[in-house]
């Protein structure tokens, strides 16, 4: 990396100069405020995603039903969202998609937010060459693109949900791993660290015990901050027909579904599910924004979108 | 004489800086494709049955076991590796299963529509993040700044195949401005003519996929450049705000834009991925898609390997930008 001598011509991924525009022009014009109230809208909007994403496809009459009679049908009271290609009821299909969309996102998200957190806390508190190695792989990681490896991990586990999940687990752990050891290394100089290991606690006790619960709120954080990747990501391999099985109604797959349909006219397929997809999405972007100016406030995660 | 020596000097930091990063690249790459590989050898899928097809019921054991000794696929994975490795250093690429030629030919042919596709992709975005940012932080709070802040901020969560499938949509069908996909006509020639007009659909919406966070990033830095003391300094000594802004100000704001620009390769690799699926581009990154399909592992490994070096060099590029253009930065990382 380039190093600066003034130390302020090239912020991290442009986080220092967001922080500096906030506190110099953002906050007098009532920044934080305002902040507050997209964080609390995110919170209203995400919750009613949520609840219509599960209680919609459990209370309609006949979700995914196959009716050959109304084939790409526009939005109509009957059908809010219109018919898709083989006359299923795009509105149910839709928040169904939508639920298993987010259900994917969350278990992936899980699985990195682990495996990062792990992965962080061991490097940042071993030190030495496990560090340097650790942080390799990490390198390795980033500079893959994350598309691209999730699309190989899914192209050679073919066909399963379980291999999205992976395709998506194994690709975003390795910024939660970074935020998680830098953490770490805050930690380590600590008075309370030192008072342990000088009253005999072992390295694991240590690491269970003091830097495992300091941790939690950075890993948390990154794992909201994850989730819209992780929609992303699912939402890209199923439009391309490689992400979940198509019995599965995931917002990916009812896009790659309207891909035929938009050469149709029929441009409701895409649209409506689209609308969902973006609203969730920015709706978590902007919670984890709220939360983490509230909860972070000196500090801008590289993890941003 | 003094500014020769410094550029000289300047000069050689700078080489100093791309050998150090082409020795550090070397590792990362390594790890990439044995990374790459070690997943592919616990794949539960067995190329052999790819090189057979439907033959497979048909063949004898022996002859399975027969081929999977020619194609080395009897060998231990550290040996495969070491056999692909190598054979990637002498120019040896591979065959492509899934598209029936070697792998250098498929990146022969198809390379040079992704690179026209990413750099028209790139330049727009980069052309209308510098106007829309410089604009929207020029009459911050103004009804420009707003429009441009909540689109940019809209547009992040917008999947650039849905941008695509929405320009489709509304350009080739709605209005009949643009063809729908593909690089000519159907059976006519290939032609510089027919190439653009089939190019600047894709490229807009690569671009405008890609523009969103530059776009604000433009606007943040130029914000931030702004209240700077050199800033003020120029307003004080009474210049005109179009000096102050684009000569003063906005100098200063470009220098992170440009490390943003590096940093967003992976961005860029996975927008083409996409964009290029959607307007059947015949582009590398829709050969990942394909590969991918087919299971081809030896397109697709190369594949993920041009993508890692793509993404080395835009953060090379972007750090010997700020070397040359920012005097206040040190070669030394």
């Amino acid at each position: 990396m380039v190093e600066l001598d003034s130390g302020r011509a090239r912020p991290p991924g442009g986080g220092e100069w967001r922080s500096a525009a906030r506190t110099r022009a953002g906050t007098a014009r009532g920044g934080t405020g305002r902040a507050r109230l997209r964080a609390r809208a995110s919170v209203v909007v995400l919750v009613s995603l949520v609840l219509a994403a599960v209680l919609v496809p459990m209370l309609s009459p006949a979700p995914g039903l196959v009716d050959y009679t109304s084939v790409r049908m526009p939005p109509e009271p009957g059908h809010p969202f219109g018919t898709d290609t083989s006359g299923r009821d795009l509105f149910v299909r839709s928040w169904a998609g939508l639920r298993i969309s987010l259900l994917v996102a969350a278990v992936s998200t899980l699985v990195s937010t682990v495996l990062g957190s792990a992965v962080g806390a061991v490097a940042g508190s071993f030190g030495g060459w496990v560090d340097r190695l650790l942080m390799r792989v990490v390198d390795a990681i980033n500079s893959v693109p994350h598309l691209l490896l999730g699309i190989v991990i899914v192209a050679l586990y073919r066909g399963t949900v379980l291999a999205v999940v992976l395709s998506i687990g194994l690709t975003h752990w390795a910024t939660v791993a970074r935020v998680v050891r830098s953490e770490v290394l805050g930690l380590r100089n600590r008075p309370y660290i030192d008072a342990a290991i000088s009253a005999g606690a072992g390295r694991w006790w240590v690491l269970r015990k003091h830097v495992l619960p300091a941790i939690v709120p950075q890993a948390v954080l990154s794992a909201v901050l994850l989730v819209p990747h992780a929609v992303f990501h699912e939402t890209a391999l199923s439009f391309l027909g490689l992400g979940l099985p198509p019995h599965l109604a995931s917002i990916g797959n009812i896009l790659g579904d309207g891909r035929a349909a938009v050469l149709l006219g029929a441009w409701w397929i895409v649209v409506f599910p689209a609308l969902l997809l973006v609203a969730t999405t920015l709706a978590v972007s902007g919670l984890a924004a709220g939360w983490r100016d509230r909860a972070v406030p000196t500090r801008r995660s590289e993890l941003s979108l | 004489m003094r500014s020769e020596g410094r550029l000289g000097r300047r000069g050689e930091a700078v080489l100093w800086l791309v050998l150090r990063r082409l020795v550090m690249a070397v590792p990362v790459l390594l790890l990439v494709s044995f990374g790459v590989f070690l997943l592919a050898a616990a794949s539960p899928f067995d190329p052999i049955h790819q090189y057979y097809g439907v033959q497979i019921f048909n063949a004898s054991t022996a002859d399975v076991a027969r081929v999977r000794a020619e194609l080395g696929l009897d060998q231990p994975v550290l040996l495969r590796f070491w056999d692909w490795l190598s054979g990637l250093v002498t120019g040896d690429l591979g065959v492509s299963r899934s598209m029936r030629q070697p792998v250098a030919e498929v990146l022969a042919e198809r390379l040079p529509w992704t690179l026209l596709l990413a750099a028209s992709g790139l330049g727009f975005a980069v052309v209308l993040s510098l106007v829309a940012g410089t604009l929207a932080a020029w009459r911050q709070g103004g009804w420009f700044d707003r429009t441009v802040t909540a689109l940019g901020h809209a547009l992040e969560g917008i999947p650039p195949f849905v941008l695509a499938l929405l320009a489709i949509a509304l350009f080739s069908l709605g209005l009949g401005w643009l063809p729908v996909a593909g690089l000519t006509d159907a059976g006519s020639r290939l032609g510089a003519g027919q190439v653009v007009e089939h190019l600047l659909l894709p490229a807009a919406v690569l671009g405008v996929s890609q523009a969103p966070w530059l776009v604000l990033h433009v606007r943040q830095s130029l914000l931030a450049a702004l209240t700077e003391d050199h800033v003020t300094g120029a307003r004080a000594r009474g210049l005109r705000e179009r000096v102050v802004v684009l000569r003063h100000a906005l100098p200063t704001a470009l220098l992170p834009f440009v490390a943003v620009l590096g940093a967003r390769v992976p961005e860029l690799v996975t927008g083409a991925v996409l964009v290029e699926a959607v307007f059947s581009w015949p582009g590398v990154a829709s050969a990942v898609v394909t590969a991918a399909q087919a299971a081809d592992y030896p397109l697709l490994a190369v594949l993920t390997l041009l993508a890692t070096a793509a993404v080395l060099l835009g953060s090379l590029l972007a750090d010997v930008a700020a070397v040359l253009l920012d005097p206040r930065v040190s070669a030394d990382g």
